[in-house]
Order: C-alpha cells, then sequence, then structure tokens
C-alpha cells in the first residue's frame, strides 16, 4: 500500500463524507458570511483604509473559520471507532493526515472562494500591487492553517474539551504564519511594499509544518 | 475456535485489544503468527456510507480490490448493491456488515468481540454458521460472547476469564458452566 494510494483513499472517502452531510462547509461557510457581513456594518473604511485593513480582517475571518471546519474533522472518525480499524489496516498513518489535510484544504478553499468576493464587493476593495499574487498568499496560507490544523486537532481528539483545545494549540503556533498571510496581503492590496518577502517566508512555514506533520502523525495516532 | 467467556468487566475485551495492538499491556506481550482480523463491539464503519463504499475504503487500505469487497458482504448474507447508508441498517445488519469488514483481508486469526450482540435468532445461527465454516478453512478465530450456545455446535474450547486471568478452560460448555 503506498502513501498516495492510501492518501487518495482517504481523501475520496472524506470528501464522499462531507458531501453527503455538509457538515464542514455548511458551518463554516455560514459563520464567514456573518463575520463578513458583521464586519461591513462596524467599518465604513475609505477604500484606503480598507486597503490596509482588510488583509487584517479577512485572514482573522478565515482563521476562525477553519477551526470550525478542523473541529469536526476527526469527530466521525471517532464515531463507532472507524479510526481502530484504520490503526489495523497496513496503510501508512502519515497517509491519513495527508488526504484529512488535503480534504480540509478543499473545503476552506471552497468556504474562501465564495467569501473573498463578497469581501471585495462590501469593501470595495482594489489591488494597487499584483492582484495575481494573492492566489499564491491564499493557497500557502491556507494550507498553512489547515495542515496545522489536521495535525492539532488529532493531537485534541482524546481530549474532554478538544474544541476548547485546538484553538489553544493552533493559534499561538500559527502567529507567524498569520502574520505572513496579513502582510502579503496588505502590500498587495496597498502595492507599499513587495510581499514576496512574506509569501516566501509562508512557503517555507509550509514545508516545515508539512514535513514536521508526516513525521509527528503517526506516533499521535497510535498515541493510548 | 476459543469461545472467551467472563462477567463484564473480567478483561475479554481488554485482552481482545491488546492482541489486536489497539492496546498497550502493562506487562508481558502478545505474538501472532498470522495476519489478523478483529470486530469490536462498535462497528467500525462510517454511517453515511452503503455497505460497499464502506468495505471499498477499507479494501483500497489493504490493497485489495472490489471482487473482496463483494466476495466478503456476500459472505455473511448481505446484499453488496444495496444502495442505502449504514444508518439506515438494522443493527443486525450493521453486526454483519462488521464481519464482513472484520474477514475482508481473508486473516488467518479472527478476533471477534460480541458478534452476536442486538442480532436476532436467525441472523445468529446464520453469522454462527459462517464462523464454523471459517474455522474449517483453517482460521483460527477468539469469540467472545455472553451468548455461548449459539457457538454451541462449532466452538472447539471454552476459556473462562476472571480478573483478567484464565481460571477455567474446558472442551464443552456444561463443564463450564458447571
Amino acid at each position: 500500500m503506498t502513501l498516495w494510494a492510501a492518501t487518495r483513499a482517504n481523501l475520496i472517502k472524506d470528501l464522499r463524507l462531507e458531501w453527503r452531510s455538509k457538515d464542514a462547509l455548511n458551518a463554516t461557510g455560514f459563520f464567514s458570511l456573518l463575520v463578513v457581513v458583521i464586519f461591513s456594518f462596524s467599518f465604513e473604511p475609505t477604500a484606503e483604509e480598507a486597503r490596509r485593513i482588510a488583509g487584517g480582517l479577512i485572514w482573522v475571518a478565515f482563521l476562525f473559520a477553519a477551526i470550525i471546519a478542523l473541529n469536526q474533522t476527526w469527530a466521525r472518525e471517532l464515531r463507532h471507532h472507524v479510526l481502530d480499524g484504520y490503526r489495523l489496516s497496513p496503510a501508512p498513518a502519515s497517509a491519513l493526515f495527508l488526504g484529512k489535510a488535503l480534504g480540509n484544504f478543499i473545503f476552506v478553499a471552497a468556504v474562501e472562494a465564495i467569501t473573498a468576493p463578497l469581501f471585495i464587493i462590501f469593501y470595495n476593495l482594489r489591488a494597487v500591487g499584483d492582484a495575481s499574487l494573492l492566489i499564491l498568499v491564499f493557497l500557502f496560507g491556507t494550507w498553512a492553517l489547515v495542515v496545522n490544523g489536521t495535525f492539532f486537532a488529532a493531537l485534541s481528539i482524546r481530549t474532554r474539551n478538544r474544541e476548547v483545545m485546538l484553538p489553544l494549540l493552533l493559534f499561538p503556533i500559527s502567529v507567524p504564519a498569520v502574520l505572513a498571510m496579513v502582510q502579503a496581503t496588505t502590500f498587495i492590496l496597498t502595492g507599499d511594499d513587495s510581499p514576496l518577502l512574506w509569501i516566501k517566508l509562508l512557503i517555507g512555514y509550509d514545508v516545515i509544518f508539512t514535513t514536521a506533520g508526516l513525521l509527528l502523525f503517526p506516533t499521535v495516532l497510535n498515541a493510548e | 475456535m476459543s469461545v472467551l467467556l467472563g462477567e463484564n468487566g473480567a478483561g475479554k475485551s481488554t485482552l481482545m485489544r491488546i492482541a489486536c495492538g489497539l492496546a498497550q499491556p502493562s506487562s508481558g506481550s502478545v505474538t501472532l503468527h498470522g495476519t489478523l482480523g478483529y470486530m469490536a463491539h462498535a462497528t467500525m464503519l462510517y454511517d453515511e456510507l452503503t455497505g460497499m463504499e464502506n468495505l471499498s475504503y477499507f479494501a483500497q487500505l489493504y490493497g485489495l480490490t472490489d471482487s473482496a469487497c463483494i466476495a466478503a458482504i456476500s459472505a455473511v448474507g448481505l446484499d453488496p448493491a444495496l444502495a442505502r447508508h449504514v444508518r439506515d441498517y438494522s443493527q443486525g445488519m450493521r453486526q454483519r456488515l462488521s464481519l464482513a469488514r472484520a474477514i475482508l483481508n481473508e486473516p488467518e486469526i479472527l478476533l471477534l468481540d460480541e458478534p452476536f450482540s442486538n442480532v436476532d435468532i436467525a441472523s445468529t445461527s446464520q453469522m454462527a454458521k459462517l464462523l464454523g465454516e471459517l474455522r474449517d478453512r483453517g482460521k483460527t478465530l477468539l469469540v467472545i460472547t455472553h451468548q455461548p450456545a449459539a457457538l454451541s455446535k462449532v466452538a472447539d474450547e471454552y476459556i473462562v476469564l476472571r480478573e483478567g486471568r484464565i481460571t477455567e478452560r474446558s472442551r464443552t460448555l456444561t463443564e463450564v458452566w458447571a
């Protein structure tokens, strides 16, 4: 059983389960829309101010929305002890982690794809810098959130207050990534500076935490 | 086929989880000579998937094809083409599908924890017959049950566990109950 084959099996299974239940998509999508609407009522910035604060607002909204999706990611594996079934199989443990992280990436990215245009409309945003770089920031930023979130959600799976535990573990370790996402987004929107340094930092962060997650996940999965 | 008996809390399920590698023993070790299949109290199945989708997922993890799933589902007397999600199955059907998942990879050793719980008499007898056939094909079976009479025709020995220790061992059920 190769890593890729098992990852694919896990990803397809997660997409199928989410398509049928829509647990993560509904909760995350609704939450993101609420945040956008509430922010739009709370602030009435000028075009220049909007460009300066939008990066922070949008990533805070996505971070909290991602938490909702991530908190549910392992719940269905605990129901009826399906996780034990996986542990008994010869499939590599890291394939489960990778499949889940990819699934979460798709769910959160789908919500972002719906919410981001609304954010642009509500705040009348127009990028002064190279707007195409925003795609890179969103791809690497979203992966940074879900790869750590998937790992820490697994770590807190057997704790009593796992829904509280996940943000407590995830937020501090996500600070460098969130800082890079916000700064890169703000620089692209305002055109004040080059966002490349922050994008490179984000890529480095992704590589480090993806590798760490893949290496450490087997221990987390088999911990009693 | 060995049937493991004992009161609640005697350590039967814990013993099985240790044998599977799902729990660590406080002392000692377990050596298995063969591939393992495990049917637990919980079904280890996804409610939102059909029986075939559930088994197909596990088959991929074992590097098996869908033909293995069809064979396993048919062996337990279910229809592989059944489009119903597992959440809509009766308890007896779930138990049978759980058994199908356990025998999917044709294991040499089969550990079954309460395979007959909440199963009607007809299904129990059908499952017991299947377990007997597996034994006749050379499989080693260890079954935990509170209904040992259901296995009286196919079991080779009965083991009684009390407080984590074997206290009785017999080839007949009447000797153990005596």
